[in-house]
């Protein structure tokens, strides 16, 4: 069987504590993960994360972007290391389907996104420094146009406690390296694939060994990556983004309440954008804190959620390798169960309909003997008062909500991608000063479509260098 | 060999099982608890026990019988004047669990003092404790330990684990780790003071927590002049043994131990690279049994390395436990040279007990 050892600084430790990870529909083993223990990762962090930096310091940036821009390519085509053997590109995507239950498909489609990202990086990173000269970070100081820049590290490693639900969000992880900042990751328990893939990619293309660790565990072995390392970054749900909101040190990546606003000026014209809000909904099974959980309008919100259940309702589960699957199965058990009857709790509430039920014969909820599966539900609320409104999921699951354009952006709470259907200038005024907004697009723009050169929930840059004043005598 | 010194061992305790019975279920000697149940059981333990497994008549015992008062019921008629402690256990919302004890726990840690090697743990060398005191058992046993061992002088930092597990259910992790900071401060105090301590008691989690503040100013266990640890928890993995030796002990000798209020002390034998870091229990037999389990048939024990239920009866003069399934689950293995009665490896919680117990608090 597969066996992920642990990574201590890229060095392989095989643990006497294991855990398997299974196939979602034969309950296979797949892989064997050596499981940490949080004094190993306390001690480790201390006397070996100032190395971890060092060591990429001693290579310039530009050599560094090269050498991920290598790594994104091997990740991607490589047959590379793993366990005792070796990976092929399509193992990859059949083993990450078969543990974390996202089809084949979408694992592809995550690992071109992942290396996209890193073939990209460089540009990424010019954005994202405002086209900062490099050696500036890896000084510390420079000039640039006559003027001091000064910029601290505000830590050696960045420890990051990753989600096994969408692998595309291993791409806020990719620019970390070419900022001469080391790695410490602790996968998620069903997904070590990645995390151990892009490892071992870098290690091929020239990345330092000693600049990156890989800690698999418990909960506990997250707690303690979180509280050895100056900044880390953390996936989970509203208990998690509650539980580390008020840590500076901890970027936390939750649920994204991403939503479409249908402004008073466009929202006659809504059939013209039905593509839009089921991309939006649908793609990478709905999976992403990008997908679109809410559809707000000022009126034909019955008409358009019944547009989007005729197109999402009929989705129905598929086998993960068929290249027309469309829906990821939920591997943790009850998990689905769980989610299915909140749903038929908040349905209650009155004036909240499941308008996808007419085309899901047999319900919602489809149970197989070791997985489950979710069916596309569009719900309509006319209220944005109503508890659904403000519901989000691991799956395709939309609320299209009536509410009138001046209280939109009030109502709608936190969202992390909003896109706009207006042309009304007062309408977009109002979304560019929304503080409760993230990223905002304006126009026909699909929620999951992101520019990879501009900030996601901060600027990474930001949160890994202060700047601050240096004066020289 | 063994198997001649397991067949004693086996006679030993049905003879020693005849004797507590007789104790605790005779009107003279017995305690109010015990005796009352025999009455309203309809049996007379004393004519229908005959050996260790006779106690199956016995139903499983209840650690809900141990909450609130009065807990002189537990007192053995025949001790009502010996001076009396009360051990608890739980407790952090609600009503604890009390033991009451009089010599047990001294002659407990007597017992267990015998397997401690005198290299490591040099007769008359001082001792720190870095665990719970309070109303626990932990405090007095290992200072009566000390005390035991040519009259070493026990020191002790407290650490409340009541307030450990609120801390962790309210999310309070700064608070927590601040809690810890401020024992480990006071261990590292106590370390630089100038006596002459070689031994200690720790969890794994507080062991770690010293050893890596001690690393973390240029110093370590070794060089504080540690020789001997003793440490249990729930947390002592096998895993966690190999860490320890390879990376925090640097040759200090540590034996690993399972325990609780309910019982005596179950020791283990060396458990370091020589034996893949493996850990194996053995109770205090005869005068506490260990026992492992099928999961849903308590009556059955299960087969040697096979994974059940962790069953625990206690035969003492002061206390009789018969059965009690414990928190935990492990796997049975044989008796050894050392030990020549049944064990327990791989302890854990008991997984079909949930989340619902907070584990390695301290």
């Amino acid at each position: 069987m597969i066996h992920f050892p642990i990574l201590r600084w890229g060095q392989p430790y095989t643990s006497l504590e294991t855990t398997q990870v299974h196939h979602f529909i034969t309950g296979e083993p797949v892989a064997e993960v050596s499981q940490a223990n949080p004094g190993m990762v306390a001690r480790d962090l201390r006397k070996g994360s100032e190395r971890a930096r060092e060591a990429l310091r001693e290579i310039p940036c530009v050599d560094l972007l090269a050498m991920v821009k290598k790594g994104g390519e091997l990740f991607k085509s490589a047959e590379l290391p793993l366990g005792d053997g070796t990976q092929t590109p399509d193992d990859f995507v059949r083993q990450q389907s078969a543990t974390t239950g996202l089809p084949e498909h979408m694992c592809r489609m995550n690992m071109g996104k992942l290396e996209y990202v890193l073939s990209h990086l460089d540009q990424v990173l010019r954005s994202l420094t405002r086209r900062l000269d490099y050696d500036i970070l890896t000084r510390g100081f420079g000039e640039e146009d006559g003027v001091m820049r000064s910029y601290q590290a505000t830590t050696p490693v960045v420890g990051m406690v990753l989600p096994s639900n969408s692998p595309g969000v291993h791409s806020l992880w990719l620019p970390i390296i070419p900022l001469q900042i080391g790695l410490v990751l602790k996968p998620g328990p069903q997904e070590p694939w990645t995390p151990w893939r892009m490892a071992q990619a870098f290690f091929e293309a020239g990345i330092p060994r000693e600049a990156i660790a890989l800690y698999p565990g418990l909960g506990e072995v997250g707690a303690a990556v979180l509280n050895n390392t100056a900044r880390s970054l953390i996936f989970g749900g509203t208990a998690t983004v509650e539980h580390y909101a008020a840590s500076p040190g901890v970027q936390v990546h939750g649920p994204g309440f991403s939503k479409i606003l249908i402004g008073e000026d466009q929202v006659d014209n809504w059939e013209q954008y039905v593509d839009v809000m089921v991309d939006s909904v649908l793609t990478n099974s709905g999976r992403g804190c990008i997908n679109c959980s809410g559809i707000w309008a000022p009126r034909h919100t019955r008409e358009i959620a019944e547009a989007l259940a005729k197109r999402l309702g009929p989705i129905a589960p598929l086998p993960p390798e068929d290249p027309e699957a469309a829906l990821a199965a939920f591997t943790v058990p009850g998990q689905a169960a769980a989610i299915s009857a909140d749903i038929d709790n908040a349905l209650k509430e009155p004036g909240v309909v499941e308008v996808t039920a007419q085309y899901q014969e047999g319900g919602r909820l489809v149970s197989r003997e070791r997985c489950d599966y979710i069916r596309p539900t569009v719900v309509h609320c006319a209220s944005p008062e109503a508890a659904m409104a403000k519901k989000e999921y691991m799956y395709p699951f939309v609320a299209v909500v009536e509410c009138p354009q001046d209280q939109m952006i009030k109502k709608i709470g936190t969202t992390l991608v909003a896109t706009g259907l207006t042309k009304d200038p007062a309408f977009t005024r109002a979304l560019l000063d929304a503080r409760n907004i993230d990223r905002l697009n304006i126009g026909p723009v699909p929620t999951v479509k992101l520019n990879w050169l501009q900030p996601h929930e901060g600027n990474i840059v930001d949160f890994l260098f202060r700047p601050r004043a240096f004066q020289q005598g | 060999m063994t198997e001649t010194k397991t067949i004693e061992a086996s006679t030993a305790l049905d003879a020693w099982v005849r004797e507590i019975i007789e104790w605790h279920f005779n009107p003279d000697s017995g305690c109010p608890f015990w005796l009352n149940w025999a009455q309203q059981a309809g049996w007379d333990p004393r004519q229908h026990v005959q050996g260790f497994a006779d106690l199956t008549r016995f139903p499983h015992f209840e650690d809900d019988w141990l909450r609130g008062g009065p807990v002189r019921r537990w007192v053995p008629k025949a001790y009502a004047e010996r001076p009396t402690f009360v051990f608890e256990t739980g407790g952090t919302t609600g009503i604890p669990k009390s033991r009451v004890a009089q010599e047990d726990f001294r002659i407990d840690y007597e017992l267990f003092s015998e397997t401690l090697p005198e290299e490591f743990f040099p007769t008359g060398s001082d001792w720190l404790m870095l665990g719970p005191s309070g109303p626990r058992r932990l405090r007095l046993a290992v200072e009566h330990l000390a005390q035991y061992r040519g009259g070493g002088i026990c020191f002790c930092v407290d650490l409340d684990p009541r307030w450990v597990i609120k801390l962790i259910k309210k999310g309070w992790m700064e608070h927590l780790k601040a809690y810890q900071d401020h024992v480990i401060d006071q261990a590292l105090t106590v370390l630089s003071a100038g006596h002459d301590i070689k031994c200690m008691f720790a969890t794994p989690k507080l062991l770690e927590a010293l050893a890596s503040r001690l690393e973390e100013n240029g110093s370590s266990l070794k060089e504080a002049g540690i020789t001997g640890i003793f440490a249990g928890g729930t947390e002592f993995t096998p895993q966690w043994n190999r860490f320890a030796h390879e990376e925090l002990l640097d040759g200090i000798y540590m034996t690993p131990t399972y325990g609780n209020t309910l019982m005596g002390l179950a020791a283990s034998p060396p458990s370091g690279p020589e034996k893949g870091y493996k850990i194996t229990y053995h109770a205090p037999q005869p005068r506490a049994v260990l026992q492992v389990v099928n999961f849903d048939d308590a009556e059955q024990v299960v087969g040697y390395g096979e994974t059940g239920r962790v069953m625990l009866t206690t035969l003492t003069k002061e206390f009789f436990v018969p059965r009690f399934l414990e928190r935990d689950e492990g796997e049975r293995e044989p008796p050894c040279e050392q030990y020549p009665w049944d064990g327990v490896s791989g302890v854990r919680p008991f997984s079909q007990l949930g989340s619902a117990t907070t584990v390695g608090v301290y």
